[in-house]
Order: structure tokens, then C-alpha cells, then sequence
């Protein structure tokens, strides 16, 4: 199948265009983190004219960026490792076993994704305020009230690739290590999960990724002490400054891990969507 | 979904029985064995307690006054029954008409983002299903918005178009001269394009990613045969690509609607938590008049009517989209 000129010549002015809407932002990001303050609070200029590492070194006293760092890391890593695991033995069960109530609890768990954020935010951070203060279980303000609410937010999509991935596991695997006396919870981690690796990594940065972003819940749940980075960036902007560059500086900083791990898993991920979402 | 052999089943017994029983008779293992459920009962569980059991929390609540007075403890707070409702639905009181403004803000906010998204999407997508030099690197470069944190990827939107010092007015007004004057974009009419942008900029990726997937299903014998037939790029994208896309349209249109009709983030960090009218979305909205104000009742009443809505709009969605595929 040829290519006509035309054809070629429209892909490349698109993907141009779109290459550029996409770098643009990205660029800026970098170009104004080595930009002095002086340059970020003037008129814009594309070339940073005088190129500083300074604002990588502010930014840990301007807002105290380390405990936030901290916090957004604890909270993510502990709620991804969480949440695939508990997606691990659900999406185990739904994909081997036929019993009353799979479909149900499949459709069940994707529409949570349907709900407004909003709407159980209000009841949750009530319950939690409220179990605090007739239990002394803290939730409320404190990580672990986080993670536990954070791990809940990857796990219908978590158990809906795994399903998908599992799915594509030869039977036969299972069946040959039944043969030879291996018991469900065994057949699981010695032939099904290792074939599922690429799917569970996948899975796991997906789980990462949405704790790691997540505002709306880290804004009303946390306090000073337990704030996540995406509520702490916001210190930047104060009532008479706003530091731009080491916004810039910070943000890139928290990025490039996440965006790092994204991109060389990427393929995974794919193949993750594509065996879950072709049935 | 998954075609489950006869011999599945019974891999749910305990092993000791298979391993130790003579091999006259194959265990027996109970018909409804309890293991599913065990394996899924933390995952029921969590949905239970962090999901499901709020939300009815927040149904309850919408039928109580439930005021800054009677946060601390909510049981005391008066009922008042569908009054909560009553006010905020009702287009004739203030509350009532700046939910009518913000809904109908979401509603186009929605239908653009999701559309434009998507077109931008499948373009991206179908235009790198050819092999060619540099493909890697542009796959990785539109999906980096969607793995960037969703707070720097706004904020770094936030600071191109700030009115003095942001690069969006730098080349409008300096380096263009489309523009005398540079506008504001984070306050009155501008705001509602400067979401919409930093809104598509972030979910395109996402639709990019699926169709991808998705195009790795089709067969290259497919177009193959489309271009014996002489079938040229527009012809071939509308009688291969698109109707073997379709099933992963489907859940990709729904998914995008859904989130970004919830959209919470991007107006809160664009805008720092009090938007302008015109770019005021739906979340934003009762975050603010439940956590500003304090009363959660009539949060909670909004909340419930927007989950209304957002299960009637899925519904008629998947009743149609049903009838049209049982129909081919």
C-alpha cells in the first residue's frame, strides 16, 4: 500500500502542529526553572538569557517542598502497592472463576468511576472527622486516611486491565500446574503472575500516577503537616509574589520521575488497554 | 469476556484433596466454592467503605440542614426533607440560577473538550500507524501531558497566560500583532477558552493512547484489501479504521465524558480555587458553596442531582449504543 505525497505532506503538517501545541508548555516548564526571578516577573522571553540553577535551590525554603515530597511519595508508593494488590486477587477471581455475582461486581466497580469526586468527598471527610473524634482513629489530616482513600481510586481500572491480562493467559498453564498439585492461591503466584508482570508494572504506575496527581481529595483531607504536593505547589503564589521560576523549577522536579516511569512502561500499558478493551 | 473451560471450575477446591485422593475419582469440589468471594472481599470491601457507604452518607445528608452549627455532630442536624432540593433546583433563587449557569458552563465545557479531544486523538493516532523515522519519539512526546501530574501540567498553563508576563499574550500582542492590547485570560469571557485549551491539552493523550490500542486490533489484510479495491486514505479511514474503532470508541467517549464532565482540577488550579463565572464548572461549584460556606446539606443536594443526571446521560448512552450494535 503506496503512500501518496499528499498524504505524507498533510501527516507531517499535522504531527507538526501537534508536536508543537504538546512541546510548547513542556518547554516553557524548563526554560523559565533556569530563568532568575527578575526574567520570570518580566515580559516573556523564549531564550533564558541568563541561564541559573538558583531556583533549584530555593525552592526547598520558599515552601518546605522536602516534606511535601516526602508525603506525596509515602502516600502514592503505599496506596499503589495496595491498591494492585488487592486488584491482583480480584482481578484473579473474576477472570478464573465463574460464580453468582461476577457481573455484577464487574459493572459495579467501573460505574464507581461514573461518580463525581464531589459527591463523596463531602460524607467522607465527615465520616473521617467524625470517627476521629469518637474513636481517636485519625483519618482525617493524616496519610494514612489518604492512602487508604487513594487506593480505592486505581482499583476499578487496576482489576479491569489485570482481568484483560489475566484473560490472555493460557488456561492450559493453569490446568498443567493443577496437574501437578498446585492450589488455586499457588497457581496464582507461581504461573499467572509471572506471566502477568509486564501488565501488574503497568498497573502499578498507573496506580502511582493517579495518587500522585490526585488535588481535589489532597486539598480538603490533609493539614499542613500531611499536605501532598499537589496541594503544597500552591505555596509558590503568595499574596505579593508569585515565584515563577521555582514553581517551574519544583514542578519539573516532581515530573520527571513520574513522566520517566510513564514513558518506558508505555508499551505495557497499551497492551494492557488493548487486551482489556477489545472484548 | 472471558470463556471459562469446564476444568476452571473446579480449580477452586482446596489442594490437599486433589493432591492426596487416589485417582479412582476426581475430587469432588463444592459447587459454589466460597474462594472468589474471599479474593474479592478486600477489594468489596474498600469500594464499600470509601465509596459506596459515603455516597449513601451524602444522600441522607442532602435531607438534613446541615449548616457549619451541625458539622461536628451531624446527627443532631435538623431534617428537612427535599428542601435542600428545592432551593438549589430552583432557577427563580440565586443559588438555583448560578447552578443553572455553572451546569450549562460544564455541559459545553464537555462536548468540546471530549469532541476536539478525541478528533485530535484519532488524528494522532492514525497518522502513526505507518512505520516511519522519528515514530517513537512522537508517541512518547503526546503521551507525556497525560503522565505529567495533573497540578504542573495547569500551573505551567496558569503562568503562559498570564496577561503581563505569559508567553500566550507575548506572541498574540508582540510577535503576531493580532492583538493591540493584551487580554486577560484567567478572568471574564477569555477564561472559558483558556480551560477548554489546558483541558484538551491534558485529554487528548488519553484518546491518543486508546485508539492506538485500539488500531493494533485491526488486521493489516484489511487495508490491504481496501487498496485493491483502490480505496484511497479517506475512504479506507471511514470503512476500516472507524467502524473497527467502534467498540473502543464507545468506552472511550463515555470514559472522557464522565471525567471531564467531574472535572475538578483543572478550573481549581487555573484559576486558584475561585473560578470566573464563565469558566465556574459543575465540581468547582459545589466544592466551593459546601466548603466556603459550610452547608453541606445543599452540596450534598447538588451532588445527588448531578450523580442523577450523570446515570440517566449513561443509561440512554448504553441503551443506545446497544440497540445500534444488536441493529448491525
Amino acid at each position: 500500500m503506496r503512500e501518496t505525497a499528499a498524504e505524507r505532506w498533510s501527516r507531517r503538517i499535522v504531527l507538526t502542529l501537534l508536536t508543537g501545541f504538546v512541546l510548547v508548555p513542556l518547554y516553557v516548564m524548563v526554560s523559565s526553572a533556569i530563568k532568575p526571578l527578575q526574567d520570570v516577573q518580566g515580559p516573556f522571553t523564549w531564550w533564558p538569557r541568563r541561564p541559573t540553577l538558583q531556583a533549584f535551590v530555593d525552592m526547598w525554603s520558599t515552601v518546605p517542598l522536602g516534606r511535601y515530597l516526602l508525603n506525596s511519595l509515602l502516600v502514592a508508593s503505599v496506596a499503589a502497592v495496595f491498591s494492585v494488590a488487592v486488584a491482583i486477587f480480584a482481578a484473579y477471581a473474576v477472570s478464573r472463576y465463574r460464580f453468582r455475582g461476577r457481573q455484577i461486581f464487574s459493572v459495579t466497580v467501573l460505574s464507581t468511576q461514573m461518580f463525581p469526586g464531589i459527591l463523596f468527598l463531602l460524607p467522607l471527610f465527615l465520616i473521617y472527622v467524625n470517627l476521629g473524634n469518637a474513636t481517636g482513629i485519625a483519618l482525617y489530616a493524616s496519610r494514612t486516611g489518604l492512602i487508604v482513600t487513594y487506593l480505592t481510586f486505581s482499583l476499578p481500572f487496576s482489576i479491569w486491565m489485570l482481568v484483560g491480562y489475566f484473560d490472555s493467559i493460557p488456561r492450559g498453564l493453569d490446568e498443567a500446574a493443577q496437574v501437578d498439585g498446585a492450589g488455586p492461591l499457588r497457581t496464582l503466584f507461581q504461573v499467572v503472575l509471572p506471566a502477568a508482570v509486564p501488565g501488574v508494572v503497568a498497573v502499578t504506575v498507573y496506580a502511582f500516577m493517579t495518587a500522585w496527581g490526585e488535588v481535589l481529595f489532597a486539598s480538603v483531607l490533609t493539614n499542613e503537616d500531611s499536605r501532598t504536593l499537589a496541594v503544597g505547589l500552591q505555596g509558590y503564589a503568595t499574596q505579593f509574589n508569585v515565584y515563577w521560576n521555582q514553581v517551574m523549577a519544583a514542578s519539573l522536579v516532581v515530573s520527571v520521575p513520574v513522566v520517566a516511569g510513564f514513558l518506558a512502561l508505555q508499551r505495557y500499558f497499551v497492551a494492557g488497554l488493548t487486551a482489556g478493551a477489545v472484548k | 469476556m472471558a470463556t471459562t473451560t469446564p476444568l476452571a471450575g473446579t480449580a477452586s477446591g482446596p489442594p490437599p484433596a486433589t493432591a492426596g485422593r487416589p485417582a479412582g475419582r476426581p475430587a469432588r469440589q463444592p459447587r459454589r466454592s466460597l474462594l472468589p468471594y474471599l479474593l474479592l472481599a478486600p477489594a468489596i470491601v474498600l469500594e464499600l467503605a470509601i465509596h459506596v457507604i459515603p455516597m449513601l452518607v451524602g444522600a441522607w445528608m442532602s435531607l438534613l440542614e446541615l449548616t457549619q452549627f451541625h458539622i461536628r455532630d451531624w446527627s443532631g442536624a435538623p431534617f428537612v426533607g427535599l428542601d435542600n432540593y428545592r432551593v438549589v433546583l430552583d432557577v427563580n433563587t440565586a443559588a438555583g440560577a448560578d447552578l443553572l449557569r455553572s451546569f450549562r458552563v460544564t455541559v459545553v465545557y464537555t462536548v468540546l473538550s471530549v469532541g476536539l479531544s478525541w478528533v485530535l486523538g484519532t488524528t494522532a493516532a492514525v497518522l502513526l500507524q505507518r512505520p516511519f523515522r522519528g515514530r517513537a519519539v512522537l508517541r512518547a512526546l503526546f503521551l507525556t501531558p497525560y503522565a505529567l501530574p495533573v497540578y504542573t501540567a495547569v500551573i505551567t498553563w496558569t503562568f503562559l497566560f498570564q496577561r503581563d508576563t505569559g508567553l500566550v499574550n507575548h506572541v498574540l500582542v508582540d510577535q503576531l500583532n493580532l492583538l493591540d492590547e493584551p487580554p486577560f485570560w484567567l478572568i471574564g469571557d477569555n477564561s472559558f477558552v483558556a480551560l477548554l485549551v489546558v483541558s484538551i491539552w491534558r485529554t487528548w493523550p488519553f484518546a491518543f493512547l486508546c485508539v492506538m490500542a485500539g488500531l493494533q486490533n485491526i488486521p493489516d489484510e484489511f487495508y490491504e484489501a481496501a487498496a485493491m479495491d483502490g480505496a484511497g486514505f479517506w475512504r479506507r479511514l471511514r470503512s476500516v479504521t472507524l467502524p473497527m474503532l467502534r467498540p473502543v470508541n464507545l468506552v472511550l467517549l463515555l470514559v472522557l465524558f464522565l471525567w471531564t464532565f467531574n472535572d475538578f482540577n483543572t478550573p481549581y488550579v487555573l484559576f486558584g480555587g475561585s473560578a470566573p463565572a464563565e469558566a465556574d464548572l459543575i465540581s468547582l461549584h459545589i466544592y466551593r458553596s459546601s466548603f466556603q460556606t459550610w452547608d453541606f446539606g445543599s452540596g450534598s443536594a447538588m451532588s445527588v442531582a448531578l450523580l442523577l443526571f450523570l446515570l440517566v446521560v449513561t443509561a440512554g448512552y448504553l441503551l443506545l449504543t446497544n440497540r445500534r450494535r444488536n441493529d448491525a
